[in-house]
C-alpha cells in the first residue's frame, strides 16, 4: 500500500524535526545518568575520567541494596496483582453494565493521575496516624494500590470496550454459566491487557517515591534507599549506577508492557 | 393452559425497555422440526423475541414453552436452546476444533470420542480438516459454519440463527441459504430464524411470522403470506403489491363481487369475501399477476384499458407503470422477459395497453383505517 499520495500521510518535515527535537530535550538530562555511572571519578563533572564498572560492583556487594531492592519487588508485585484484578472488575462493570454516572465514575476512577502525589500522601500518612497504623511496606502498598489503580483501568479498558459482548453470550448460550465463561471466554480475551496492566503498575510502584516517602516505616523501597544515600557524595557514583539498572528495567518493563497490551488489538475482525 | 399445541409455545409475550415496548403480546406456536422466521424491519421485535427464547432477555409478562417447558426460571446455559449469532462470536483466541468442542466440556467425553464428534460436524458443515485454523484465518462464510457447527454438535431441541447471513455477499448468501435449508432437513432440529430480508424468508421457511412494531401480525407459510395476506401492511412488506379501493356489491353469481376504483365490478373470489354488501373494502393484486397486451385479449373475462407511464428493464423481468383512468396512483405490472428484449421499452407513445388478471389471484383486505 502507497501512503505517499495522500495528503494525510504525506511527510511532514518540521514536524519530524520537531519530535526528534522534542525528544532529544526531553531524554538528554536522563542520558547523564548512565553515562557518568561509568566514569572513573567520584565527581560528577567533566571531562569524564574513563570507563569503569567499579560501582556498579560497589553496589552488588552492598546488602540495603539488595533489602531495599528486595522491598521494591514484594511491593511492586503486590501492587501489580492487586491493582490488576481491581482494573479488571472496573473495567468489565463500566464497559457491562448500563448505570447511571458512568462516566462521572471513570472520571473518579481516574482522579488519582491528575491530583498531586504529595496531596495523596500527606492525606495518606495523616489518616494512617490517625487510626494508629505503623508505617510500614503495607503502608506504601496501600499508597501505590491508589497510584496504580488508574493505569491499571486505562490499560484495561480498551481490551474490554473492544470485546464483542456476544462472545460471553455465545458461551453462555453453549452451556457454561458466569464463572466458566470468564475463564473460558473473557480472561483469555483481555490477557494481553491484563499482562500489560501487570507489567505497568509494577514498574511504576518500582519507580514511585513520593507516596514511599510519606507512608515508608523502617523499611525502604529503592527509590527510597536512593534519597536516603544522596546525603553521602561519596555513594553518588553507586546511585547513579543503581538509577542506571532502575531506569534499563524500567523501560523494558514498560515497552513490553505497550506492546503486550496492543496485540491483536489492531487486527481484530 | 395448554402447552401441548406447540413444540415451542409463545403465550402473551410481552416485553417492556423502561417505557419502550418492545413485544406486545406475541402469541405463537412453532412445530418440532419446523424452519420458522421471524421476518420484520429493523426494530420491529423480531431480535428481541429470539433472545427470549435464547434466554438472554426476560419476558415483562407471558411465558414460553419449549418442549412443553416453561422457561422464565431457566437461565442461557441450562436451555435446551442453542444460537448463531449475527456476528458469530467465533472465540478468536481458540482453534476451529475448540471452537466447535466448547460446549461439550460438561459431557466429559474421552478426548477421542470429542475429536470424532467435531470431526463429523465438520464433515456436516463441509469444512474437513479445518479443526487446526485458527478462528482468526477463516473468511465470512467459514466463520458462519462454524458457528452453526458449534451450535448443532449439543444437538439442541431448537437452533436459534440471528440474521446469520446478513454479512455475507449475495452469492454466498443464496448457496448459504441452499445449505442451510438442506442441513435443517439431515438434522431435523427445529430452526428458528430471524431476517429482514423477505426473500431470504421466503426461500428457507416453512412458516414466517411476519413482526412490526413489536407485534406479530400474520403467521403462513411463505406461499400463504404471498398470496393471501392478511393486512395491507403484509401485502406490502412482502412483495410488492396493488392496491385499490373497492366497495363490495353481491350479485349472486358464482363468485362476490367488489365495485373497485378503476377496474369496475369486478369478480373476486368467494373465500375472500367476508364483509356484508355495501362494506368498503381494499382490493390487493400483485404486480406479475397481471397480463398486459396491446390490444383487448381475447377471452379475457375482465380487462381495463390504460397508458404506459414508466417502465424498467430489470433483466429477468421488466416492470411497467400503468395509468388506468379513476386511480390516482399507476398500476404496477411486473412480467417476465421471455424474449429477447431490447431493454425497456419505449413509453413516449401513446398507445394504448390492456390489462387483464384471473380473478383468482385477488386478494380482499379490510378497508384502510390509516387512509
Amino acid at each position: 500500500m502507497s501512503d505517499q499520495g495522500t495528503y494525510i500521510k504525506r511527510p511532514n518535515r518540521p514536524l519530524q524535526i520537531y519530535a526528534m527535537v522534542f525528544l532529544f530535550v526531553l531524554y538528554l538530562p536522563i542520558l547523564f545518568i548512565p553515562m557518568f555511572s561509568f566514569n572513573d571519578s567520584i565527581y560528577v563533572r567533566f571531562p569524564l575520567q574513563g570507563f569503569t564498572f567499579q560501582w556498579y560492583g560497589e553496589l552488588w556487594n552492598r546488602q540495603p541494596v539488595w533489602n531495599a531492592l528486595w522491598n521494591s519487588v514484594k511491593v511492586g508485585a503486590v501492587v501489580a496483582v492487586i491493582s490488576t484484578i481491581l482494573g479488571v472488575v472496573a473495567a468489565r462493570a463500566i464497559t457491562r453494565y448500563r448505570m447511571p454516572g458512568k462516566s462521572a465514575l471513570v472520571t473518579f476512577i481516574m482522579m488519582p493521575l491528575v491530583i498531586p502525589g504529595i496531596i495523596f500522601g500527606v492525606a495518606l500518612l495523616v489518616l494512617m496516624s490517625r487510626m494508629g497504623v505503623p508505617l510500614s511496606l503495607y503502608t506504601v502498598t496501600l499508597g501505590h494500590l491508589i497510584v496504580c489503580l488508574p493505569f491499571a483501568v486505562a490499560t484495561l479498558l480498551p481490551r474490554f470496550e473492544g470485546f464483542d459482548p456476544s462472545m460471553e453470550e455465545a458461551s453462555a448460550d453453549l452451556g457454561e454459566n458466569g464463572w466458566w465463561t470468564f475463564w473460558r471466554v473473557t480472561f483469555p480475551m483481555v490477557m494481553p491487557g491484563v499482562v500489560a496492566s501487570l507489567l505497568l503498575t509494577f514498574t511504576i510502584s518500582f519507580d514511585e517515591f513520593i507516596m514511599a516517602f510519606f507512608l515508608t516505616g523502617t523499611d525502604p523501597t529503592l527509590p527510597m534507599y536512593i534519597w536516603g544515600q544522596l546525603r553521602f557524595p561519596q555513594e553518588f557514583p553507586s546511585v547513579l549506577a543503581l538509577s542506571s539498572l532502575i531506569l534499563f528495567v524500567s523501560f523494558i518493563l514498560v515497552f513490553v508492557a505497550q506492546w503486550i497490551g496492543r496485540l491483536g488489538l489492531d487486527k481484530d475482525t | 393452559m395448554t402447552t401441548s399445541d406447540g413444540f415451542i409455545s409463545i403465550r402473551h409475550v410481552n416485553k417492556f425497555f423502561g417505557s419502550f415496548q418492545a413485544i406486545e403480546d406475541v402469541s405463537m406456536n412453532i412445530g418440532q422440526g419446523e424452519f420458522f422466521s421471524l421476518l420484520g424491519a429493523s426494530g420491529c421485535g423480531k431480535t428481541t423475541l429470539l433472545r427470549m427464547l435464547a434466554g438472554f432477555e426476560s419476558t415483562s409478562s407471558g411465558e414460553i414453552y419449549i418442549d412443553g417447558q416453561p422457561t422464565s426460571d431457566v437461565p442461557p446455559h441450562h436451555r435446551p436452546v442453542n444460537m448463531v449469532f449475527q456476528s458469530y462470536a467465533i472465540f478468536p483466541h481458540l482453534n476451529v476444533r475448540d471452537n466447535i468442542a466448547y460446549g461439550l466440556r460438561k459431557q466429559k467425553l474421552p478426548k477421542a470420542k470429542r475429536d470424532e464428534m467435531v470431526e463429523e460436524m465438520l464433515e456436516l458443515i463441509k469444512l474437513p480438516g479445518y479443526g487446526q485454523r485458527k478462528a482468526t484465518e477463516l473468511s465470512g462464510g467459514q466463520r458462519q459454519r462454524i458457528a452453526l457447527a458449534r451450535a448443532l454438535i449439543l444437538r439442541p431441541k431448537v437452533l436459534l440463527l440471528d440474521e446469520p447471513l446478513g454479512a455475507l455477499d449475495k452469492q454466498l448468501r443464496e448457496q448459504m441459504q441452499l445449505e442451510l435449508r438442506a442441513l435443517q432437513r439431515q438434522v431435523g432440529i427445529t430452526f428458528v430464524f430471524v431476517t429482514h430480508d423477505q426473500e431470504e424468508a421466503l426461500t428457507l421457511s416453512d412458516r414466517i411470522a411476519v413482526m412490526s412494531g413489536g407485534k406479530v401480525l400474520q403467521v403462513d407459510t411463505p406461499a400463504g403470506l404471498y398470496e393471501t395476506p392478511k393486512t395491507r401492511e403484509v401485502a406490502s412488506f412482502i412483495g410488492n403489491m396493488n392496491f385499490f379501493q373497492g366497495t363490495v356489491r353481491r350479485n349472486g353469481a358464482a363468485m362476490g363481487a367488489v365495485e373497485t376504483e378503476g377496474l369496475g365490478h369486478i369478480p373476486v373470489p368467494l373465500d375472500q369475501l367476508t364483509k356484508p354488501d355495501g362494506a368498503p373494502v381494499q382490493v390487493a393484486l400483485r404486480p406479475e399477476k397481471f397480463e398486459l397486451s396491446p390490444t383487448r385479449p381475447e377471452g379475457a373475462l375482465h380487462a381495463v384499458e390504460g397508458r404506459l407511464s414508466n417502465a424498467a428493464y430489470l433483466g429477468e423481468r421488466s416492470h411497467y407503470y400503468v395509468s388506468i383512468a379513476g386511480k390516482d396512483q399507476p398500476i404496477a405490472v411486473s412480467t417476465q422477459n421471455l424474449g429477447r428484449m431490447t431493454g425497456a421499452p419505449d413509453i413516449s407513445g401513446d398507445a394504448p395497453m390492456w390489462l387483464s388478471w384471473a380473478p383468482e389471484a385477488i386478494v380482499i383486505l379490510d378497508a384502510d383505517e390509516t387512509g
